[in-house]
């Protein structure tokens, strides 16, 4: 199995490109000019920070052992008795960990008090996703998702995209709006960069798919035979969903406004591949283009639900995240193919409901968990040092107030501040540009 | 002397350009603005979410010129960035009390 080995390490690879920087630039073009710098940073830290708490104790809470929450986090703290040759395995895992958590911060944009992320990001990592990835991804026979009630996820329909999509709308609620929600027009300042994050997360989005196969064969000749028809499964499947979802959602965009948008576009690639995240290996290439199209026509029509029931979730984590999780997660009980990954068949292939009860039970569990934990770890840092920004703060940009840098200093359309004018701003202290 | 101030779509200021040197104009400051009239700017849909942008982008022309020279000027910029459609913009004319130019202190017509 060298190759899987050698496979292995671009997958990780390929999956930390989609934090840093694929999310980041997906985002950052969507928020304001005033505010992308911190919108881009949120991603970077959450690398930074869950990495290494991932490799302290994340592992051991998710693959140390038995459990239906979570693992003794001791059991194999900061890699305590794991080989060298295993490391790649737990970098792989570190790398989801840290896209998780990095979705969510679309949904706080502009607002956010960075301390207020810095302190969320390593509680919810802790309480909230080395749990759920031990439910789904272990697979303990007493694991709650996968052991216990029997839900397939391939790569973090559940665990990764339910679990940020819920976190987001919780903290959306805590949070409140931004300034100017719903009667200015925020728009998003550069979807050049978007376009660029869309098309490196479907890159990227292959080592997390094509790299998330568990072999299951006796023998060394049946992993080898898995290797190969599994993975031209699961790539197969990934292009073709993002593709259906790129065409669903310009389509459902088109009938309502007249308009197939750049934005649009973008966001059916993000919408296909979080719904087809848990499907990729259990449907066949019709369900994937299925799965896919229907996850670009409603998320396209969900990321307008914000509107209609007063919550800001900025960059649309709930629209695509969540709805795009459970849509992916559910329909394996409708598509999956009993020569899948699962080896199960779903209602339209003969195997009556039995499937899709378990695949929304445990997209249920998923949604419960993640809300009540991030209901209690937002509260207590709302409480304590405080979760917004002041409305001050907010409307000069948290770019300068919390880096206390700006993103481009460019002649603006407006006729804005010209080189000369800007000069009279020039640093106090003599800096290394001096 | 007057101000020819002009207010363009920005897609016609080569054209506008290109007749006022014909004409003999040596100088304008042209800045990037942005601007509605009548038209109240457009639409644009980010998400399904529509917004209207009050204010589109527009170029700005300002030209000091002899009295006698105004209304030629002001038709040339008016023939040449005219696309009949809304948004073509404006153009106006103010009279001008006194010019200097700042390299040789020359005043009125001979600073223009």
């Amino acid at each position: 199995m060298d190759g899987y080995y050698a496979f292995m390490l671009i997958a990780t690879a390929f999956v930390l490109m989609m934090t840093v920087p694929a999310l980041a630039l997906f985002y950052g073009g969507m928020s304001r000019s005033k505010s992308v710098l911190n919108m881009m940073m949120m991603s970077y830290i959450a690398a930074a920070i869950v990495g290494i708490l991932y490799v302290a104790v994340g592992w051991s809470m998710g693959f140390g052992g038995e459990g239906t929450f979570f693992a003794d986090p001791t059991e194999l703290l900061w890699l305590d008795g794991v080989t060298t040759d295993s490391y790649i395995y737990v970098m792989f895992q570190m790398t989801f960990a840290i896209i998780t958590v990095a979705l969510i911060s679309g949904a706080v944009a502009d607002r956010m008090k960075f301390a207020a992320w810095v302190v969320f990001v390593p509680l919810w990592a802790l309480l909230a996703y080395f749990p759920l990835a031990h439910m789904v991804f272990s697979c303990t026979e007493d694991s709650l998702i996968c052991g216990r009630i029997g839900a397939q996820d391939y790569a973090g329909g559940t665990a990764v995209h339910i679990n940020a999509g819920m976190a987001a709308l919780v903290l959306v609620i805590l949070l409140g709006k931004r300034v100017g929600f719903g009667k200015e027009a925020i728009r998003p300042h550069n979807l050049t960069l978007t376009m660029l994050g869309a098309g490196l997360l479907w890159m990227g989005w292959y080592g997390f798919n094509v790299g998330s196969i568990v072999f299951g064969g006796e023998t060394e000749e049946d992993n080898i035979a898995q290797f190969f028809s599994e993975t031209g499964r699961t790539f197969a499947n990934t292009t073709l969903a993002t593709m259906a979802a790129i065409l669903g959602w310009l389509l459902i965009e088109f009938l309502l406004h007249k308009k197939a948008t750049s934005l649009g576009a973008a966001s059916g690639i993000v919408a296909g591949l979080v719904a087809i995240t848990p499907a990729a290996g259990a449907v066949d290439i019709e369900g994937a283009v299925a799965i896919g199209a229907i996850a670009g026509a409603v998320c396209a029509w969900a990321v307008g639900l914000k509107f209609k029931l007063g919550y800001d979730d900025s960059l649309d984590v709930v629209g695509v995240h969540l709805v795009g999780g459970i849509i992916g997660t559910v329909l394996i009980g409708v598509f999956s193919t009993s020569d899948g990954a699962g080896g199960v068949d779903g209602l339209f292939y003969g195997g009556g409901v039995g499937s899709l009860g378990d695949q929304a039970l445990g997209a249920l569990v998923a949604i419960a968990f993640s809300g009540v934990v991030t209901l209690v770890i937002g509260l207590a840092i709302k409480y304590t040092i405080g979760l917004r920004l002041s409305e001050e703060d907010e409307v000069e940009g948290i770019d300068f107030v919390a880096h206390g840098e700006s993103a481009y200093d460019i002649h603006t359309s407006g006729g804005g501040s010209s080189s000369v004018l800007a000069a009279k701003t020039a640093p106090v202290t003599e800096g290394a540009n001096a | 002397m007057k101000l020819v101030t002009a207010v363009i779509k920005p897609h016609k200021w080569e054209d506008v350009r290109e007749a006022l040197e014909t004409f003999g104009v040596t100088g304008m400051t042209v800045s990037e603005v942005s601007g509605y009239g009548r038209q109240k700017g457009h639409t644009e849909v980010y998400r399904g979410a529509e917004y209207d942008i009050a204010l589109v982008p527009k170029i700005r022309i300002e030209i000091v010129v002899a009295d006698g020279d105004s209304e030629d000027v002001v038709g040339i910029i008016v023939k040449t960035a005219q696309t009949g459609r809304i948004g073509d913009g404006k153009v106006w004319v103010s009279p001008v009390e006194t010019v200097v130019r700042v390299r040789t202190g020359d005043r009125d017509s001979a600073a223009l």
